[in-house]
Parts: C-alpha cells; sequence; structure tokens
C-alpha cells in the first residue's frame, strides 16, 4: 500500500476533463432526488415490466423475420404453381389461391373471421380483468381472466380445426413452400396463445392461493401486455395471409 | 490547496453479510455459498461472470486446437493432414466455436461481472435467469461439440448458407447439432441482453443518470439491444433449417421455389449485427484502460456514447455487403455498398478519440494498455481492408478469399479478442485479489501481436493472389506455398502466447498465494465505481450503495481542482474505498433449477435428431426445472416474517410471475 501510494505521488496529476467538472453541486443534488423518489427503480417502470416489454422488442423481430418469409414465399409459390404442368400437380398447387378440389383456395375465410373474432375480443376480457383486479373487485376479476383463458382456448381449437381441414384437403407441412410458410407462420402464434392462456391459468391459481391481489395488479398487466401483443400480430397475419392470399 | 467538497468522501461500512435463505413452503433452497457444490447453484452475478470467463477461455483452446489443425494442413502445398471432409468439420467448427463459444461468452463474462458494479448495483435485475443463462450457453456449447462423437460435426461454414446445409446436400446429423445447437446458445443470449438491460435501465444508483455511466456500461448496453434484436432473426433461420432437415418443410428446397437467398438474408441480417456484438465490448473495454493509463478523462465522452449508439443503428443497414456476388441486383449492391462505407466513420470517430485521449496523458504502459494500444493498431487495419471490400467491384474480386479471411481476423483477434485480453489484465486485481504478472504479460503481449501479424497479414496478399478460403489443399504451382508457411509459423507463434498467458495465470496465483500482497481496492488509480469497493469484490459488492454526483465518480472522489485550476489529489483510494465489511445485506438465495431447467434443451435437442422418445426425460427435466423454480420459495426479506402467504407489498416477489421471476438483491 505505502508503495503504491508513492508512486502515485511522484506523478504528475492528470488532466481534468472541464466539462466534467462544471457541474455544480446543486445540479447533481437534483438528480439524486428525482431518482431516489422513483420507487426503487432507476427508471420508475419495475423490472417485470421492464423485462416483458424487452421481450416483446425482440419478439417483434421474431415475428417480423416469420412474416417476411411468408410474404416472400406467397408470391413465389404462386408464380410457381402458375406454372406448374398439369402432370406435375399431384397436391403440388394447393395453396391460397390454387389447388384443392374444386380450383378453390384452402381457406375459409368466414369461419377464421370469427376466430379472430373471438381472440379480438380476449383483448378485451383481459382489459376486464386487470382493472377488476385494480379495483380489487375479485369475483369479476376471476370471472374475465377465465374468460380470457376460454376465449383464447376455442381460438386454439380452431386452430386445430383448421390445420386438419387443410391436410385433408391435401394441404400438409411438406406439399409446397406455401404449406410450410402457412404452418410455420400460424403455428409460432398458436404456440405464443397457447403459453399466454398458460400465463392467465397461473395468475388465475396465484390468485385463488391468495399470492395475487390487487397491489399485485401489476403482474396481471404484464401479463396482459403479452396477451395484447399476441393479439396485435394475429391482426397483422390475419390480414397478410387471409385477406390477401394473392 | 483548498478544495471545497461538500460530502463525505469516504463510503461508509457496516455489519455482517448474509444470504438469505428460509425453508419455506415445499421446496427450499440451497444455502451454501461456498464450496465447489456452491458454483452449480450459485445465482451471484460475480461468481457466472467467472465462469463465463473460465468458459470462454476452455472453448479458446478448443478453437486453437482447430485452428493449427487448419494450419498445419495448409503449411505446404498438397497437405495430407486432414482429410476434405474433416477439414470442412474442422475449419467450420473453428468458426462456430470462436464467435458463439469465445468471443460471445468472454464479453458475457465482462458483462456479468462489471455492468453491476459499474452503475452501482448488487446484482443483475433477475439473478436466477442469469444463472440460467449462463447454463444454458454451456450446455448448448457442449452439445453442439458432441456432433464430434456422433457422426461428424457440422461442415457448412459458421455461416452454414441453405440449401447447401439440407438434408440432400450436407447428410447425417452435423448440420442439425449446428441448428440446434446455436439455438440454445440463442436462448441464453437472448435471456441474458434482457435481463442486463434490465439491470443497466433500472438498477443505476442514485446519481446515475445515462450520460453519467462509464463507456464500457454504454457499450455492453448497446450490445445488449444488439442481441435483443438480433438473436430472434437467426432463431428463426435455425428453426427454418430444422424443420426443412427434421419434419420436411420446404423452405430451402429449391426444386419446390424455395428461394437459396432467404437464408443467407436471414443470417446476415443477424449476422452483421453480429460482428458489433464481438467488437463493442472490446471497444468498451479499452475506452476504460486508456483513460486509466493516460491519466485523463476519455476525450469526447459524448462522442464517444454517440458513435456507439450509432454503430448500433447504422449495424442494421449494411448486412448485404456480405451478399454482393449473391445476386441481388444492382441498386443493392449499390445502396449497401454506400452504407457499408458510411457505418466506417462512427468507427473512426472512435478510433481518433482514444488517440486524442492518449495525447498529452501521462502514459503508463502496463500490460493493459499494450494490449489497447494493440487494439486500436489492428482494428484500424482491419476497419480499412473493411472498406475496401466495401467498394463492390473490388468484392467481387476479394469475396472468398484470403483477403476476406485477413479481414475478419485483423476485426475480431486484433480487435475483440486482444481487447478482451486487456480486460483481463485490467480487472484480474479486482476479481481475484492479485495483479497478473507484468513480466509474462508482456512476454504474453508481444508474442500474440508478432503471431497474430505474421499469420494474418500475409493472408492478404494471398488472398490478392487469388488463393481461396475454405479449400481443404493447394498445388505446389499456385504459388501459395511460401506465405502459407509464414501463416502456420506464426500460428505456433499465438499458441506460445497463449500459452504464455496460461502460465502467467499460474505463475501469479502461486505467488499471491505464497506471498500475499494487498493490491487494496483500486491499484490502477482507475475512474468507475468496481474500484471503490474492495478486491477480490465482496459477495454484496458494496457495503453502502453509492450516490453518483459526476461521470468517473470515483476519480473525483479522488482527485480534484484547487484555486490555480490545478488537479490535485484529494484522497487516496485505500482511505476512502468501502472495505467491503459490509452490512446486514439481504442477497438472493442460490437456486437449483435454473442448472436443472438447462439441462432439459439439449435433451430435447438429441429427440429431435434422433428419436422422439427421448422427449420424455426431457419434459420431466423441463418440468422439474420449471416448477421448481416457480415454486421455491421467495427470498425477500418480507417473507421471512411469515406473511409468505399474502402478497407482499415490496417488489421483490420471486414468483409474480412463472416467466418474470424477480428477485433483485434488496438491502434489509
Ligand atoms: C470499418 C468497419 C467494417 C467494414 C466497412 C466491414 C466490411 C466488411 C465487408 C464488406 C465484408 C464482406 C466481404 C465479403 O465477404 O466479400 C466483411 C466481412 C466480414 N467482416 Fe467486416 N467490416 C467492418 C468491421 C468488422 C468488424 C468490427 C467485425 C467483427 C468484429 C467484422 C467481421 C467480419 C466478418 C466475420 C466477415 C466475414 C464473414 C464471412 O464471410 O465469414 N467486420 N466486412
Ligand atoms: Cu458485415
Amino acid at each position: 500500500m505505502q508503495t503504491l501510494r508513492l508512486m502515485l505521488l511522484t506523478k504528475e496529476p492528470p488532466l481534468a476533463d472541464s466539462k466534467l467538472s462544471e457541474a455544480t453541486p446543486a445540479e447533481a443534488t437534483e438528480t439524486v432526488t428525482e431518482h431516489t423518489v422513483e420507487h426503487g427503480t432507476t427508471t420508475g417502470i419495475s423490472n417485470n415490466k421492464l423485462l416483458m416489454w424487452a421481450f416483446l422488442g425482440s419478439e417483434c423481430l421474431l415475428f417480423g423475420a416469420l412474416i417476411s418469409t411468408y410474404l416472400l414465399y406467397k408470391e413465389r409459390f404462386n408464380d410457381f404453381a402458375a406454372n406448374l404442368a398439369p402432370f406435375e400437380q399431384d397436391g403440388r398447387n394447393i395453396g391460397p389461391r390454387f389447388g384443392g378440389e374444386d380450383g378453390e383456395g384452402v381457406f375459409d375465410i368466414p369461419f377464421t373471421s370469427i376466430s379472430s373474432f373471438i381472440l379480438l375480443g380476449s383483448s378485451l376480457t383481459m382489459v376486464l380483468a386487470l382493472s377488476a383486479i385494480r379495483r380489487s373487485e375479485y369475483r369479476s376479476f376471476r370471472i374475465w381472466t377465465l374468460t380470457t383463458a376460454a376465449l383464447g382456448s376455442v381460438f386454439i381449437a380452431g386452430q386445430i380445426y383448421e390445420f386438419t381441414e387443410f391436410v385433408e384437403k391435401g394441404l400438409g407441412y411438406s406439399t409446397n413452400i406455401f404449406g410450410s410458410a402457412f404452418f410455420t407462420l400460424t403455428g409460432f402464434h398458436g404456440v405464443h396463445v397457447s403459453i399466454g392462456i398458460v400465463m392467465l391459468l397461473a395468475t388465475y391459481i396465484m390468485h385463488k392461493q391468495g399470492r395475487l391481489n390487487s397491489d399485485k395488479a401489476e403482474t396481471v398487466e404484464i401479463v396482459g401486455l403479452y396477451w395484447h401483443f399476441v393479439d396485435v400480430v394475429w391482426i397483422l397475419i390475419f390480414t397478410i395471409v387471409y385477406l390477401f392470399p394473392q | 490547496m483548498a478544495i471545497t467538497e461538500d460530502r463525505p468522501l469516504a463510503l461508509e461500512a457496516g455489519a455482517v453479510t448474509k444470504v438469505a435463505a428460509r425453508p419455506l413452503g415445499a421446496l427450499t433452497r440451497p444455502q451454501s455459498d461456498v464450496g465447489w457444490a456452491s458454483w452449480f447453484t450459485t445465482v451471484d452475478h460475480k461468481k457466472i461472470g467467472i465462469m463465463y470467463g473460465v468458459g470462454s477461455l476452455f472453448f479458446f483452446l478448443f478453437g486453437g486446437v482447430e485452428a493449427l489443425m487448419i494450419r498445419i494442413q495448409l503449411a505446404a502445398p498438397d497437405g495430407q493432414f486432414l482429410s476434405e471432409s474433416l477439414y470442412n468439420q474442422v475449419f467450420t467448427m473453428h468458426g462456430v466455436t470462436m464467435v458463439f463459444l469465445v468471443i460471445m461468452p468472454m464479453a458475457a463474462a465482462f458483462a456479468n461481472y462489471l455492468l453491476p458494479l459499474q452503475v452501482g448495483a448488487r446484482d443483475v435485475a433477475f439473478p436466477r435467469l442469469n444463472a440460467f443463462s449462463f447454463w444454458c450457453w454451456l450446455a448448448g456449447a457442449i452439445f453442439l461439440n458432441t456432433s464430434w462423437f456422433l457422426g461428424g460435426a457440422p461442415a457448412g461454414g459458421w455461416f452454414a448458407y441453405a440449401p447447401n446445409t439440407s438434408v440432400t446436400f450436407a447428410p447425417g446429423s452435423g448440420m442439425d447439432f449446428y441448428a440446434i445447437g446455436l439455438q440454445i446458445v440463442g436462448i441464453a443470449s437472448l435471456v441474458s441482453a434482457i435481463n442486463l438491460i434490465v439491470t443497466v435501465l433500472n438498477m443505476r444508483a442514485p446519481g446515475m443518470s445515462l450520460l453519467k455511466m462509464p463507456v464500457l456500461t454504454w457499450m455492453l448496453l448497446v450490445t445488449q439491444f444488439l442481441l435483443l434484436f438480433a438473436v430472434p432473426v437467426i432463431t428463426i433461420a435455425l428453426f427454418l433449417l430444422t424443420f426443412d432437415r427434421s419434419f420436411g418443410a420446404n423452405f430451402f428446397n429449391v426444386e419446390q421455389g424455395g428461394s437459396p437467398l432467404l437464408w443467407q438474408h436471414l443470417f446476415w441480417i443477424f449476422g452483421h449485427p453480429e460482428v458489433y456484438i464481438l467488437i463493442l465490448p472490446a471497444f468498451g473495454i479499452i475506452s476504460e484502460v486508456i483513460p486509466t493509463f493516460s491519466r485523463k478523462p476519455i476525450f469526447g465522452y459524448p462522442f464517444m456514447v454517440g458513435s456507439g449508439i450509432a454503430i448500433g443503428f447504422m449495424g442494421w443497414g449494411v448486412w448485404a455487403h456480405h451478399m454482393f456476388v449473391s445476386g441481388v441486383g444492382e441498386i443493392s449492391v449499390a445502396a449497401f455498398s454506400l452504407s457499408t462505407m458510411f457505418i466506417a466513420v462512427p468507427t473512426g470517430v472512435k478510433i481518433l478519440n482514444w488517440l486524442a485521449t492518449m495525447w498529452g496523458g501521462r502514459l503508463r504502459f502496463n500490460t493493459p494498455m499494450l494490449f489497447a494500444c494493440g487494439v486500436i493498431a489492428m482494428f484500424t487495419i482491419g476497419g480499412l481492408s473493411g472498406v475496401t471490400h466495401a467498394v463492390a467491384p473490388s468484392d467481387t474480386q476479394q469475396t472468398d478469399t484470403y483477403y476476406i479471411v485477413a479481414h475478419f481476423h485483423y476485426v475480431i483477434f486484433g480487435g475483440s479478442l486482444l481487447g478482451m485480453f486487456s480486460g483481463f489484465y485490467f480487472w484480474w486485481p479486482k476479481v481475484f485479489g492479485y495483479k497478473l504478472s507484468e513480466k509474462w504479460g508482456k512476454i504474453n503481449f508481444w508474442l500474440m501481436l508478432i503471431g497474430f501479424n505474421m499469420t494474418f497479414g500475409p493472408m492478404h496478399v494471398l488472398g490478392l493472389q487469388g488463393m481461396a478460403r475454405r479449400h481443404q489443399s493447394y498445388a505446389k504451382e499456385d504459388g501459395f506455398g511460401f506465405w502459407n508457411g509464414i501463416v502456420s509459423a506464426g500460428a505456433f507463434v499465438i499458441a506460445f502466447g497463449t500459452l504464455a498467458f496460461l502460465i502467467n495465470i499460474w505463475l501469479s496465483a502461486r505467488s499471491a498465494k505464497r506471498n500475499p500482497v494487498e493490491v487494496g481496492p483500486d491499484p490502477w488509480d482507475a475512474r468507475s465505481l468496481e474500484w471503490s469497493t474492495a478486491s477480490p469484490t465482496p459477495v454484496h459488492n458494496f457495503d453502502v450503495e453509492p450516490t453518483v454526483e459526476f461521470q468517473d465518480d470515483w476519480w473525483h472522489r479522488k482527485w480534484g481542482e484547487n484555486e490555480e485550476g490545478k488537479i490535485v489529489r484529494k484522497a487516496y483510494p485505500a482511505d476512502i474505498a468501502q472495505d467491503g465489511s459490509a452490512t446486514d445485506v439481504h442477497l438472493p438465495s442460490p437456486s437449483y433449477w435454473p442448472l436443472v431447467l438447462s439441462l432439459s434443451l439439449p435433451v430435447i435437442g438429441y429427440s429431435v435428431i434422433y428419436t422422439f422418445w427421448l422427449m420424455i426425460p426431457a419434459g420431466a427435466l423441463f418440468l422439474a426445472g420449471f416448477l421448481g423454480w416457480a415454486l421455491e420459495p421467495a427470498d425477500d426479506p418480507e417473507a421471512a416474517h411469515g406473511h409468505a402467504d399474502h402478497g407482499h407489498d415490496d417488489d421483490h416477489d420471486a414468483d409474480a410471475s412463472a416467466d418474470a421471476a424477480d428477485e433483485g438483491a434488496s438491502v434489509g
């Protein structure tokens, strides 16, 4: 230690950065109080919520990559299928526009529209669940949480039904690039909805155990963030995949 | 000298620190934080950082041996050392290892150890998630390398262009190991990125506004944001590849209209941000080292931070410069050529700022500083050759030759790796309580620098002579023999440099044990908060949460201006640093579950490759890890008082949500 001190003493002191020493103590104290007031975290947003926001930011790129892939392959599939010689067709050209027994595409727009509205409706019930727990109205919180999970499950059931229908019509996962791109994109979304349902049921169970009450409403808010995000992604997918299949 | 100081310079100290651990609920948490077993359950960011460091050095030796094998094969014309097939596996695994299993985890070692300390926090925001990231990375790394024994390693190059990597052209399971292994490693990066972003944004000490954060903190933060947005893109690319290979999808099936460019785009949209993920941490490290050893504040702090952020943004707009010869179209080529030239500007700003920091400073050339200077010089060369292939017509000649290999080694080895070595020497006393030997440090540095230039300098020449990369051998008539001989000799010089580093660790550790020398809290007269606490860092980091007034606050506690505007010493580190004797700090309890949960991932991987039945043990592990994690008792101070059954009114509840387990360290 002694040698270190000697070493430091014999050297001439470093130059100052004038800018840095300009800050007056008064300014500095202001920032200090500003930061300590906000309950515990620097930004004032809780760690859990910030985690969810960061995660959803990442998810945007995940779905962005998937949707881009789908868009690219929708184009290529249409060109590809149009150019297939009839004897080559053996199911390969079944897609949104071509193929199927009667030359129609595979999509059943009315059916998927209904299940889309069901999923959108679940965003509303999610909001109701959050506002209920914030106001300590636990009975309606339980009802709306379970309703949200139920609506999500109906959507998933619809998706499973739709997938089996498509396979029956001849569009399997390996049939052509449309099949691969379609099932991958919607499948990824379906997995996200399913995880959301698990999260909703977990909040319900935690509430039942007495571990989640109005003071923890933020947990429900965070689950809600995820749920709304997944819904918004579905609006995109529904528009891109079903409404504009050409 | 009259220095006005209206705050106490010394930092306070207090009573004993305990790791909180209470048997509550169905599961208890492990208690010990000492002994070998504690490493498996630790959630301490410092231990996790050390494990990342050890892991990355281990794989550095692995990747190094692979490099030597390549160089033995190419040392002379018509090499016979490796067969074609083995050669492909070795160069592929060399690249994959160095990028994903060496540089990235080494940066994670610094990020884990230093970020909480530099922002004045006691741990990261989510300690268990942090442990999970590490185990997940290790599981993925081992999984990837088991391919050597299971029918052959991946052989499609580190960028694995599909459809070359589809089942038709790459039968065998090597590429499956690649796709799934990187997927697992990617999960680790993503989780850790989210964790560290929350830590830096949310857990800064009072007074530490964003523009008072050290440059290293800033660069690591930008890196985490790049990871946050880049990892999901390669995740999708890898999924598509796995789906093609394992489930018969058609994404890269050209016969069915699949596009061969799809993979290239997805990979490089990840891949170019990835190169900044590799270099920015090293930029941050030398931005701490250079001011310290120049005894000056960093020159142009706002420009340093700003250029880092600019690189973070611009890095997204240049990816197709890797695809100039892939047929992306003239307009794309022109646009990406321009954007690539522009991205050299913020990089140049950084180089000028480091030089300006050194200019007129009182320079000390200790080993960390030597390595930092090495980075500036070598990275500049690599940056310049980068600009030469930003020019598309010129790149058409250079691409896929050794000229490219020279470029990226100058930036990655000469930039990232030398930067991390600078960091090793710099923070070693903080982490282990003793300095590495200067003598061996200098041997280490010069061997590495000379070996490096012998190895990669001549590759520029070879590339311009037309030697293609990734070819197993060349003929005598090609005339590449001379320079290849030098290159291979250089590779062995690097190997000796690495050996010198290991000898240094061994000798320094031994002599520190035999006759311990007190290094003190701040042996280099450094600037950021980690130097204001004892060395080695105590478990709880800070006895008392630091309060920050200035950028480089710790330096301002030691030095001040007198009336004549001269800089004079106000205090000595040993007198004002926290002594680590600690207060009654509640630290998060260790946990088994991050390890258990991460173990399920490679089993899932084997299951996709071999048999679906393995999903049963994988699922069991996953469920055990997941439920154990969710159900294990929280360790917040409130719960200790017996009302764990009700909600508690503080923020620290470990099971607020199954995915969002917050167990930030809290002061009791
Ligand atoms: C001044 C900034 C830089 C410029 C202008 C630049 C430019 C380029 C260009 C145009 C290529 C493509 C060459 C080709 O394949 O034909 C390339 C390749 C590469 N660059 Fe850079 N680069 C820069 C900095 C970096 C940095 C900082 C890193 C990493 C730390 C890096 C790593 C790589 C790698 C790994 C490759 C080769 C990938 C492969 O083909 O395997 N570059 N660079
Ligand atoms: Cu690039």
